[in-house]
């Protein structure tokens, strides 16, 4: 037994420096699509941009779910355009939710590190050069961007939205002391093996399904970074918050709360 | 321990030793002022709760940042992307 220990570990640590060099990480951006034809070549540009500019290896997965906009039509002429290595189509038949379509990404992904963010520019790629320095500093297993702290902040927010989310976030830190300090922002750096075990252990969905994550990762003691970053709400499109969302926003909450 | 059993414990241990202490159970007897003082705790906790709770979503309300000039850089940039997209042939 003893003798196996090691011989395994000189193994190891002449493994890990390689496995942590810069050029063999690869990035894979997870974009779940729903009507996004303005939106998708503009955020695509932007990682293209923001990827080259640093010199990251990159790839970015498109998962439409048939949008009836046309995002797929566009999504194929951005393939054309930046190549099928560096774009990757992988849509579905109809609306299946957040969590299978991660998971569906996640099967093509060929990167060792996972970026999850919305399509709808909100998220600017801008900030993950700093998500990754971040990784790399702590060696984190998830670094979340977050509104909430340092210069982080949001755009287009009137004073009852910012109510509502200071208090959502004030009451889903005293319940849960989650060790992150924005739970419900969905723009984050996983390891890949990381967010599929997540993946596996969640059963939520919208708001709560990405506060979940975060609540998991702490129970199974994963170390999470925090970078702060500027939330700019949709430039095109609709944003969503509705009584229908505080209330299964606080029902997802209570069951956390009761069952984490 | 779920995050609700530990809150259930801690109130449980806290209520109870407040409790305790004002019926005088297992022969404590507090001086009087002391019992003055103990028995409208929970009711001044409480409040005082609230008025942290009230103050420290005011501030950070008051203090979360407009990031105007992020907005301001993005739209400069979508003029970028799509001038250079339209360029590249994309039909929007």
């Amino acid at each position: 037994m003893a003798s196996l220990e090691l011989s395994r570990s000189p193994l190891r640590s002449r493994r890990e420096p390689e496995v942590c060099s810069a050029g063999q990480d690869k990035y894979s951006v997870l974009l779940p699509t729903y009507n996004e034809r303005e939106n998708l070549p503009l955020i695509v540009w932007l990682l293209v941009k923001s990827f080259s500019e640093s010199g990251i290896n990159y790839e970015i997965v498109i998962i439409d779910d048939g949008s009836p906009d046309g995002t797929r039509d566009v999504a194929e002429q951005l393939e054309k355009i930046y190549g099928s290595d560096k774009i990757l189509l992988r849509p579905r038949e109809k609306k299946l939710g957040l969590g299978t379509a991660y998971i569906h990404g996640m099967q093509h992904a060929t990167g060792n590190y996972i970026i999850i963010m919305d399509a709808d520019l909100s998220h600017h790629p801008k900030f993950i050069p700093e998500f990754i320095r971040k990784q790399k500093e702590g060696n984190f297993d998830i670094v979340s961007g977050t509104r909430y702290k340092g210069n982080g902040g949001v755009y287009g927010w009137d004073l009852k939205r910012k109510i509502i989310s200071r208090g959502a976030n004030f009451i889903t830190q005293i319940l849960l002391r989650p060790g992150a300090s924005d739970l419900t922002g969905s723009f984050r750096l996983y390891r890949k093996e990381v967010l599929q075990k997540l993946i596996e252990k969640c059963v939520s969905k919208g708001y709560v399904f990405q506060m979940e994550m975060i609540v998991r990762a702490r129970q199974l003691n994963y170390t999470i970074g925090e970078v702060p970053i500027s939330f700019v709400d949709r430039v095109y499109g609709e944003s969503k918050l509705g009584g229908n969302e505080i209330v299964s926003f606080l029902k997802g909450l209570l069951t956390l709360f009761a069952t984490t | 321990m779920t995050k609700l059993v530990q809150w259930l414990w801690g109130l449980a241990i806290l209520g109870s030793t407040w409790a305790a202490l004002t019926m005088g159970a297992l022969g404590l007897e507090l001086p009087s002022p002391y019992r003055e003082v103990l028995w409208p705790l929970p009711a001044y906790l409480l409040v005082s709760a609230g008025c942290y709770a009230l103050g420290t979503v005011g501030y950070r309300v008051a203090t979360f940042h407009d990031c105007e000039d992020a907005a301001r850089e993005l739209q400069d940039q979508i003029q970028e992307a799509r001038a250079d997209l339209a360029r590249r042939g994309l039909r929007f």
